[in-house]
């Protein structure tokens, strides 16, 4: 089909999708340079830690090598000269490169969030869809009191009741990363690290899942009063598969949405649960960084964080696009 | 008003009562080192002896078996009437001190430190979503009421703040400034980092409100009459907003008790001795220390019947909510 013959009407939405994501597209590299530096400028301004009985002229000669004795703009123009190619310069509290660092501690992270955030989907849009669609009953009364008390268990408290629970029973373990020994098989190895992830990944996704359920839910409410589907209901087509199969695809355009914001949540909760059961990942590493006034790692977890974040919300852009063509029309 | 709105609103109350009165119902002072008693258990407060006879509030005293083992025994045969001291000066009996939520590592009394602890947890909270929330109702009025570029910067650099990760930006502020202040200066210093990292959700929400108000005749009249921009702002359109600042109280305040937790207990927040839920997590977060002696997630408790409160008290997400989001 050549670009003439389609309608002037579906070449304007495309067009419009194409603009909304290239905008989006800008405003993600935008929100990743301003992360990094401002974590970068902040890390540079706050006071540096004593430095007990090191010899002063030693203490220059580091600082010098280390670019600190430079004025802070001339410090953030190198800085950013080397990240556009990709070198974030080297930690000062481990003596290796940032990049080195964040790439090991990257995947655990990854493996966390997504874990949970699968989690929390599966767990929290079908209950959504339950506790919506129906008003009276012991089970959706029962589902919105869990999901409300869920709510209000924030991962840091989550995380401390698994150790518990893990100290208590001894059925799993009460964090940190698997310890694989290099001779086992693929099947171990899954095994294992399915073992070491259930606690923190339960811990992170639980409050998740129950702000999707309270998200779902309301928004399957108002499909549920839409004209289409009191149409379809009224033609007789099974209350279920209205349910489940257009209200529900109705509904989750509102969700996806603000699928957004869940996943900044799971970054936030993330850092909770990584610091309690020392599971070493970004969140870890940015907590050190922290603690350690190391000014490049601080700034390098800092871009990638915002760096996942914005890759996350680009997605769900992309996914609410494709949901439903008409989003540029909102922006 | 629904049930569970009443329900949480009772709890809140609830909450803010003990917060306020905590130095009148705490037995003993959060700071007071009980020698013997280091990770005592919670000791049950009895009515009835054990020959199903009245006696009045009572517990038994307990008896440190081993030390070592931080094991102790219910002393039977010495019953001791509670006494209401109502102070914290409280003088304790000869019989040892009730300990109705456990003792620490320190043989602090756990319940004595939760309450006082509710006062900079809660108090810091509310400062910080106060100043977050008149910040943020500041700034979206001034983008709600001019408008054009100014409007679009401000709501730009709102949603900039508004999808990073919260507990970071809260982080990074706070890893900015000296590592060890007075507990006053950490107070204020926790109050400001919260409001700088929440500012962005009332102003959202008020800028929506005075754009839409400001186009309304009750505006334009006003305007025709000669009343300057600050008077119509200050006078006419700021009032229509105070239904949604209600609400974006209760959406900040779960996210403020939150975030002092998790600073504390990082060690970015308040530090030992004060008696916040954050620094009384650290101690239980410390290897070993919970499988043994459970009662040290009290402040988790707290932290979680605080936030349950408000979360009831503002509601399910309504519909209105979901398409506002979804607009911006």
């Amino acid at each position: 089909m050549t670009p003439a013959s389609v309608p002037a009407e579906i070449q304007d939405v495309t067009r419009g999708v194409v603009r909304f994501l290239l905008r989006r597209a800008a405003h993600a590299a935008l929100l990743v340079l301003l992360a990094a530096s401002g974590a970068l400028v902040l890390a540079r301004l706050a006071p540096p830690a004593d430095a007990f009985g090191t010899d002063p002229a030693v203490l220059a000669a580091e600082r010098h090598r280390l670019g600190f004795d430079r004025p802070l703009q001339e410090q953030y123009v190198a800085w950013l000269a080397r990240g556009v190619r990709l070198d974030l310069g080297e930690s000062l509290h481990f003596h290796r490169p940032v990049t080195t660092l964040i790439r090991e501690r990257l995947g655990n992270t990854a493996l966390l969030g997504l874990s949970a955030l699968a989690l929390a989907t599966v767990l929290g849009i079908p209950l959504g869809v339950f506790t919506g669609s129906r008003d009276r009953g012991i089970f959706p009364a029962a589902a919105r009191v869990a999901s409300v008390v869920l709510l209000s268990v924030p991962p840091l408290v989550m995380s401390l009741v698994m150790v518990l629970i893990a100290a208590r029973t001894g059925w799993l373990p009460a964090g940190g990363l698997p310890d694989i020994p290099p001779a086992a098989g693929a099947i171990t190895a899954v095994a294992l690290t399915v073992r070491h992830l259930i606690l923190p990944a339960f811990a992170l996704a639980l409050p998740v899942a129950a702000s999707l359920e309270r998200l779902q839910s309301t928004s399957i409410r108002a499909a549920l009063a839409d004209p289409c589907i009191i149409a379809a209901l009224a033609r007789g087509v099974p209350r279920h598969r209205v349910i489940w199969r257009h209200a529900l695809r109705l509904s989750l355009g509102p969700v996806l949405a603000l699928y957004g914001v869940t996943i900044g949540a799971v970054l936030s909760g993330s850092f909770a649960v990584e610091v309690v059961l020392s599971w070493s990942g970004l969140g870890q590493l940015m907590y050190q960084a922290l603690q350690a006034r190391d000014l490049y790692l601080v700034a390098g977890c800092a871009a990638t964080g915002s760096l996942c974040l914005a890759a996350g919300l680009f997605v769900t852009d992309l996914a609410s696009a494709a949901a439903d063509p008409r989003v540029n029309a909102a922006v | 008003m629904t049930a569970s709105r009443r329900a949480g609103a009772a709890l809140l109350a609830m909450v803010g009562l003990v917060a306020l009165g905590g130095s009148l119902l705490a037995p003993h002072d959060p700071g007071q080192q009980f020698a013997d008693f280091s990770y005592a258990p919670p000791m049950a407060l009895h009515l009835f002896d054990e020959a199903g006879q009245w006696r009045g509030p009572f517990f038994y005293p307990l008896r440190l078996v081993n030390r070592l083992e931080h094991r102790f025994e219910e002393d039977r045969s010495r019953p001791t009437r509670l006494r209401w001291t109502g102070t914290r000066r409280g003088r304790t009996s000869p019989e040892g001190p009730w300990l109705p939520l456990g003792a620490d590592a320190l043989g602090r009394d756990i319940w004595a430190r939760v309450l006082l602890g509710a006062r900079l947890s809660l108090g810091v909270a509310v400062a910080g979503a106060v100043a977050a929330l008149l910040l943020g109702a500041a700034v979206g009025a001034i983008a709600g009421f001019n408008g054009g570029r100014v409007d679009e910067v401000l709501m730009g650099a709102a949603s900039l703040v508004l999808v990073l990760p919260a507990i970071y930006v809260v982080i990074v502020l706070r890893a900015a400034m000296p590592l060890v202040l007075s507990p006053s200066r950490v107070f204020w210093t926790l109050a400001g980092v919260l409001a700088a990292a929440g500012w962005p959700y009332p102003a959202r929400s008020v800028r929506a409100v005075v754009a839409r108000e400001r186009a309304r005749e009750y505006a334009e009249a006003a305007r025709a009459l000669g009343a300057d921009p600050s008077r119509i702002l200050l006078r006419h359109l700021l009032p229509a907003t105070r239904q949604h600042l209600g609400v974006q109280l209760t959406l900040l305040l779960p996210a403020c008790i939150l975030a002092e937790a998790t600073l504390s207990f990082v060690g970015f927040g308040f530090a030992e001795p004060a008696p916040s839920w954050g620094v009384m997590l650290q101690e239980a977060a410390q290897a070993g220390a919970l499988a043994d002696a459970p009662w040290l997630l009290a402040p988790a408790a707290a932290i979680v019947i605080s936030v349950l409160s408000l979360h009831l008290l503002a509601g399910r997400p309504s519909s209105a909510g979901l398409v506002q989001d979804k607009s911006t």
